[in-house]
């Protein structure tokens, strides 16, 4: 699929690195950090890059060894921070997780796609082959796997951030914890401690608004709520969701069925809290590795 | 003392003047985001006149109240608790220095702007709350330093509730509708003609009362205030019975009830985080990304996150069920061998912004119902075994 199109190899990179920078990198002794992408949108990263007045104390500690985004300069690994966005949607991001897990000393996913595949999970909900038939012209021609999967399911994950896009916050939170060498701060109750620790007045109880923060975990600071929407739930689930119970209070409250069910799939749909709040998942039975279609 | 006095609705005004003249960050009751809340307040115009509130399990709406009725609504949204006892609270800071590391203590006084803080319509329920959290944070080996500083300088305004909310039950706890002793000054809003009733309780309050518009109250105004307690204790929308809590709380650790309250509770942490004597707190530390400026700050935590129970290795309380007996255990019961008094002062705020509408008052019935079941169903096998085996 378009999503996982992007593919750079962690041996190919390397092996282009311009000579000279190499040399120049060859005396650095700042901790290097490498940002990766696979199937997402890019902005997570971008995240990093509109942390303009931090990533100049930040140039001076770590050196940006692999940014696609922000630089074109690459350096061989190891690599002793690596920040991955985008979840394994392809045979060849597959194999390519593992070589940059290889490479890296701490690796830390971000965002939705990485830490529970991303909107693109929702193909693991359905027939993938009907999909590529209903959106491609020549779905002969794709190559993917049936399940869009998080990182974690491919390899082991040092630190997890959540969010569609991630909170700048956070991330300046685990880059400096990485580079103390100290656990992140990375709250893993419900949106709803941030609504009450800023507080916002909730919209959910003062105007029946839905709002699925209970289950959400917080790191966003509440957000949404504070400008008077619900929160849709972008940083996947808190710790101990309990999303069938949230579901029936929507249920409750007016909302359809369907759109109860939407309101658990989108960005976070491959969380098994959410996949499973509304009821068991359908279908189950789309084998992990195989692809929709030669 | 000086006895009570009389302040017409312009001497709202007065108040808030003296006040901010004293020095005070003066906080009252305002309409934001579809909610009565506490907010900074320099105007008297600002007040909800003619604003109620319509409170339910998991349901809170503004209506029309009584028409130029400012206090006739029943709880802010949020209690004092936030303003005293502050969700995020920065406790000091350290800086790296050539040979190791130097603390900076920091005081609430050290903010920037910083003005002692009056709240101007403390209901009775949060009136008894701040006393608990004197109790707790103040009553005992290691005073909490920051509270103090607040507390200390803090002016009270109190006012009688004249429409308690749906969810209120003071009057079933002894806390309300008419303010116990612990604020500066009591208001009690009387009607036919539109005045206040001012009563100051302390030196402080005193002071401030002296510089009011006031006429002294007569008997027929202290009587109209008695008629209006009494009418607002009717009107209560719940209650609660509290003889038997020490005992019952502890006695059901293994009802079947904890289960099914999981089943609805969202483990959001709603209930503690607007509950005005909830107090517990984390500590977290948050360096700067060169790692040469350290922050300590407490933050609000709750007995309902997963890791609040934390012990090395693991989570102690990983199902919710074991979380809400916690709350309701201690709140009800064990708060009293702690602190000597129940840790509910009936606000009805932990029921009105729970988003699935659990109720405290009603699932402490069902639990106590539970318990008679039991009881009388092992009272009557007993005799079988008793009358079987001698
Ligand atoms: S607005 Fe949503 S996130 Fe905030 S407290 Fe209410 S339910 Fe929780
Ligand atoms: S409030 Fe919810 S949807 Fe909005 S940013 Fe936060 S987690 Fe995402
Ligand atoms: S337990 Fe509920 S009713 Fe009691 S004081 Fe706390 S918030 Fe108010
Ligand atoms: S009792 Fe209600 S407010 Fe408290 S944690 Fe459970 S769902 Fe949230």
């Amino acid at each position: 699929m378009a999503m996982g199109g992007r593919t750079v190899t962690v041996a190919g990179r390397a092996a282009g690195a311009d000579p000279a920078a190499a040399e120049e990198v060859g005396r650095d002794r700042r901790p290097t950090l490498a940002v990766w992408k696979f199937a997402s949108c890019d902005g997570c990263q971008l995240t990093l890059l509109n942390c303009e007045a931090e990533l100049l104390a930040l140039a001076d500690r770590v050196r940006v060894a692999y940014f696609p985004e922000a630089t074109r300069a690459a350096v061989a690994g190891p690599y002793d921070l690596s920040l991955v966005e985008g979840s394994i949607t392809t045979a060849e991001d597959a194999e390519r997780i593992q070589q940059v897990r290889a490479q890296s000393r701490i690796l830390v996913t971000l965002g939705a796609c990485a830490t529970a595949g991303g909107i693109q999970a929702l193909r693991n909900l359905a027939d993938v082959a009907e999909l590529a038939a209903a959106a491609y012209p020549r779905p002969d021609r794709l190559a993917f796997l049936a399940r869009s999967t998080p990182i974690a399911s491919h390899v082991t994950v040092d630190h997890e951030l959540h969010g569609c896009p991630i909170d700048r916050g956070q991330l300046l939170e685990v880059v400096a914890a990485v580079l103390q060498g100290r656990a992140p701060r990375i709250p893993s109750g419900s949106v709803c401690t941030e609504c009450k620790r800023r507080g916002t007045v909730c919209v959910a109880v003062a105007d029946g608004l839905p709002c699925l923060g209970p289950v959400t975990r917080a790191g966003c600071g509440a957000i949404c709520p504070a400008h008077h929407r619900g929160c849709y739930g972008c940083f996947g689930p808190q710790d101990t969701p309990n999303g069938r119970s949230l579901a029936s209070l929507l249920g409750a409250a007016g909302m359809a069925p369907t759109d109860v069910v939407r309101a658990f799939r989108t960005f976070n749909a491959g969380a098994e809290p959410f996949r499973t709040a509304t009821g068991p998942a359908l279908p189950t039975s789309v084998p992990d590795a195989a692809g929709g279609r030669p | 003392m000086a006895g009570p006095a009389i302040l017409a609705p312009s001497g709202l005004q007065a108040l808030l003047d003296v006040l901010r003249a004293r020095g005070y960050r003066v906080l009252g009751p305002q309409v934001r985001d579809g909610a009565i809340v506490l907010a900074e307040l320099a105007d008297a115009a600002a007040l909800p006149v003619g604003v109620g509130d319509a409170q339910a399990p998991g349901r809170y709406r503004l209506r029309d109240g009584e028409p130029d009725r400012v206090f006739g609504f029943a709880t802010t949204a949020q209690s004092p608790k936030a303003v005293l006892f502050p969700p995020d609270e920065l406790l000091w800071r350290g800086r790296r220095t050539a040979d190791g590391f130097s603390i900076e203590p920091v005081a609430p006084a050290d903010e920037p702007d910083h003005r002692p803080v009056a709240v101007l319509g403390v209901r009775g329920c949060d009136v008894a709350a701040i006393g608990i959290h004197d109790r707790v944070l103040l009553g005992r080996a290691h005073v909490d330093a920051h509270y103090a500083a607040r507390r200390e300088e803090a002016f009270l305004v109190a006012v009688t509730c004249s429409a308690p909310g749906g969810t209120c039950f003071c009057a079933s706890v002894g806390t309300g509708p008419r303010p116990r002793a612990g604020s500066d000054l009591v208001l009690t809003e009387l009607t036919e003609p539109h005045r206040f009733l001012v009563e100051a309780t302390t030196a402080a309050g005193e002071a401030v009362l002296a510089e009011l518009p006031t006429a002294p109250a007569t008997a027929d105004d202290l009587a109209a205030a008695d008629a209006l307690v009494e009418a607002a204790t009717a009107q209560m929308g719940r209650s609660l019975r509290t003889d038997d809590l020490h005992e019952l709380l502890p006695a059901s650790a293994e009802s079947p009830r904890w289960a099914a309250i999981a089943e609805r509770c969202l483990a959001c942490t709603n209930c503690t985080a607007v509950c005005p004597t909830c107090f517990c707190t984390g500590v977290e530390d948050a360096s700067d990304l060169t790692g040469d400026l350290d922050e300590r700050h407490r933050v609000w935590d709750s007995c309902f996150s997963l890791p609040y129970s934390y012990i090395h290795g693991g989570a102690v309380r990983t199902w919710t069920a074991s979380r809400y007996r916690q709350w309701l255990t201690h709140k009800l019961a064990s708060w009293q061998d702690q602190f000597g008094t129940s840790g509910c002062v009936g606000c009805g705020r932990c029921i009105t912004w729970c988003p699935a509408g659990i109720d405290l008052t009603a699932e402490v019935a069902t639990i106590r119902e539970l318990a008679e079941a039991h009881d009388a169903v092992a009272a009557a096998s007993d005799g079988d075994v008793l009358g079987g085996h001698r």
